[in-house]
């Protein structure tokens, strides 16, 4: 949004400030200085020797480290055609879309109730702040606790029996349900951050729209679809793709409920925790064509986010509301 | 009279729709919560109890189950309470204060390279840790820091989302001309950051400094892959351990209370100030 940042200042300070820049700007440089020397040190360096390390051949073999030698692209073949690595995508996006699409429908549903005008439901900030609570919740110790709740012989299961089920559910065995698991925290921690952000952006949309088409004889679906969902469609695209990378990243959750093993039968292993368990063992060739590659994905999809944010249409619904 | 009649049609309808949203809003509420509620109640319990099956009443071995997890030998948890504090504080020190920095500094003065500088900023905002995480390793490794606190710590310096709320916030609520002002009064420019500007960024940095605590002190994924020795190691991580432990072995009121320790003070906080947490999530909107 930098096009946005001077467009906002009244005229006369711009000026002012064209005139001090001469002397004043060395202060700016000073200023971000820490933030980008530490981004070299600690986030670009770190990057481009990931970069660098992805082309040598490098793992452990029991005791004894093969290589250092540069081997080219030979990384990227062996992870794309010999690993599993196309099955664990597969299974990342599948988790991914398990909780994704129940967790944008309701928090779109949500965001609708909470800011309809004629529905004024009372209790918002309760509800809002029970909504978002999960959110903050340790990802690990969440996932502890559902492993305890859903384990065979855990208070879940208990209750199932007490209401009559013939034998316990065997969660973590399942390949549907352990994964419906992970889905399921996933959903539970964003929603709630989801449906904030969406009412958000429906709170920015000019109401004499909605008197407009009130008047006009719009009932309350008709003014949500024809009037909210359009002029919010920017913020749809921002939730989509950032949602879309923060489960790419999909670790801690999974990681914790099947203890590093994606069980069963590795069906539930995400890119990270494929990632890590490279990184792990010191593994370094490989975790690093692995690395490359989520680089790309995210890399593509932040492209798309930073390029649909210059343009200024995200500035309205999720900036400054 | 037909009027009349629409009218209450209509204020029925309404009335229902309205019960069916508290309706909705119930159960999304018990969806919520029922993991904390059984954690709460077995937390309280003693293992013999807790394997009799599911109870919706607290037991009496809250304070047995706190004594048995602080004297567990192969897990080190006091030591990780004092190491969670001490990375999440360092964090959200360090997060906030240059992020406010280098959002002033590309707020409050016309350089050459400001905008390029913002726009890389907002680039490298969503790309993450782990891609990268290989040679940050490596290099830590490289220089003596691996288990140890810095490189959880410092490079949060460099934290890009923490600074475009920053940046938000200031358009907002920082004038220049008071920075023109406390020039005029013959203010320094790094004296007028700390004592002019931070004093007005105050409640952003606060909303900020409470997101970077959370996120640090649920953060696993790099302290997992920097600290190896016992008294190093962070909460995650030692319930990352408990769950490779035999689990069978384990007393499962040790493991409820684990839990309870690594989750119950971010909730009390987040009851505490959940107003401005809320409004926080809402004007940052470029939280994943």
């Amino acid at each position: 949004m930098p096009a946005a940042t001077s467009v906002k200042k009244p005229a006369s300070i711009h000026k002012k400030n064209q005139k001090k820049s001469i002397s004043y700007a060395k202060w700016g440089y000073l200023f971000i200085a820490p933030f980008f020397l530490a981004y070299a040190l600690f986030s670009l360096y770190p990057l481009l020797s990931t970069f660098y390390n992805s082309l040598f051949e490098n793992y452990m073999n029991g005791l004894s480290q093969v290589g250092p030698n540069f081997i080219g692209l030979e990384n990227f073949k062996t992870v794309l055609t010999q690993g599993d690595l196309s099955k664990y995508f597969k299974n990342t996006v599948i988790i991914w879309l398990m909780g994704f699409i129940p967790q944008f429908a309701l928090s779109l549903l949500l965001a609708a109730w909470f800011t309809d005008l004629r529905l004024r439901l009372k209790a918002l900030g309760f509800f809002k702040t029970v909504i978002y609570l999960p959110n903050l919740i340790m990802a690990t110790a969440f996932s502890m606790l559902f492993f305890a709740l859903f384990s065979d012989a855990g208070p879940v299961n208990s209750i199932l029996l007490n209401l009559g089920a013939a034998e316990p559910v065997r969660f973590l065995s399942n390949l549907w349900t352990t994964r419906g698991l992970i889905a399921l925290m996933n959903f539970l921690m964003w929603f709630g951050n989801t449906a904030i952000l969406l009412m958000a952006a429906i709170m920015g949309v000019d109401t004499s729209l909605y008197e407009a088409a009130e008047i006009d004889g719009a009932t309350s679906t008709q003014s949500f679809w024809r009037i909210t969902v359009p002029l919010i469609k920017p913020i749809f695209i921002y939730v989509f793709i950032t949602s879309m990378i923060g489960g790419i990243q999909l670790f801690d959750v999974p990681q914790i409920l099947t203890n590093g093993q994606g069980n069963p039968n590795r069906s539930s292993m995400t890119l990270v925790m494929y990632l890590n368990k490279h990184l792990f063992s010191e593994n370094f060739g490989m975790a690093g064509a692995v690395s490359v590659l989520l680089f790309l994905i995210t890399g593509v999809l932040s492209g798309i986010v930073f390029l649909s944010m210059r343009e200024g249409t995200l500035g309205k619904g999720g900036g400054k509301r | 009279m037909n009027a009349e009649n629409t009218q209450r049609n209509e204020k029925n309808r309404l009335a229902a729709h309205r019960f069916f949203c508290y309706l909705i809003l119930i159960l999304i509420t018990v969806l919520c919560l029922f993991s904390f509620y059984i954690l709460f109640i077995n937390a309280t319990r003693s293992h013999p109890d807790i394997q009799k099956g599911f109870s919706a009443v607290p037991g009496g071995s809250f304070w047995i189950n706190l004594q048995n997890i602080f004297h567990d030998q192969n897990l080190p948890v006091l030591s990780g309470i004092k190491n969670s504090v001490l990375v999440s504080t360092g964090v959200a020190a360090l997060s906030t204060y240059f992020s406010a920095m280098t959002a002033f500094g590309i707020h409050a003065y016309d350089f050459r390279f400001r905008k390029a500088a913002f726009a890389f900023i907002m680039m490298v905002m969503l790309v993450p840790t782990q891609v990268s995480a290989l040679g940050f390793v490596k290099f830590m490794t490289a220089v003596g820091l691996r288990d140890s606190f810095i490189p959880l710590i410092v490079p949060t310096i460099a934290s890009p989302i923490v600074f475009f709320f920053m940046k938000q916030y200031m358009e907002s609520a920082l004038p220049l001309e008071i920075v023109e002002a406390a020039r005029i009064d013959g203010s320094n420019e790094f004296h007028t950051f700390n004592f002019i500007v931070v004093p007005i960024m105050k409640p952003a940095i606060a909303v900020q400094a409470i997101f970077t605590f959370v996120s640090a002190w649920n953060n696993y994924f790099l302290p997992a892959l920097l600290l190896n020795s016992q008294q190093k190691k962070t909460l995650p991580i030692l319930i990352a351990q408990m769950r490779s432990a035999d689990f069978l072995k384990f007393d499962m009121g040790k493991v409820y209370i684990m839990i309870f320790i690594a989750i119950v003070p971010v909730i009390m906080v987040y009851l505490l100030l959940s107003k401005y947490i809320v409004r926080g999530v809402a004007l940052g909107s470029v939280k994943g």
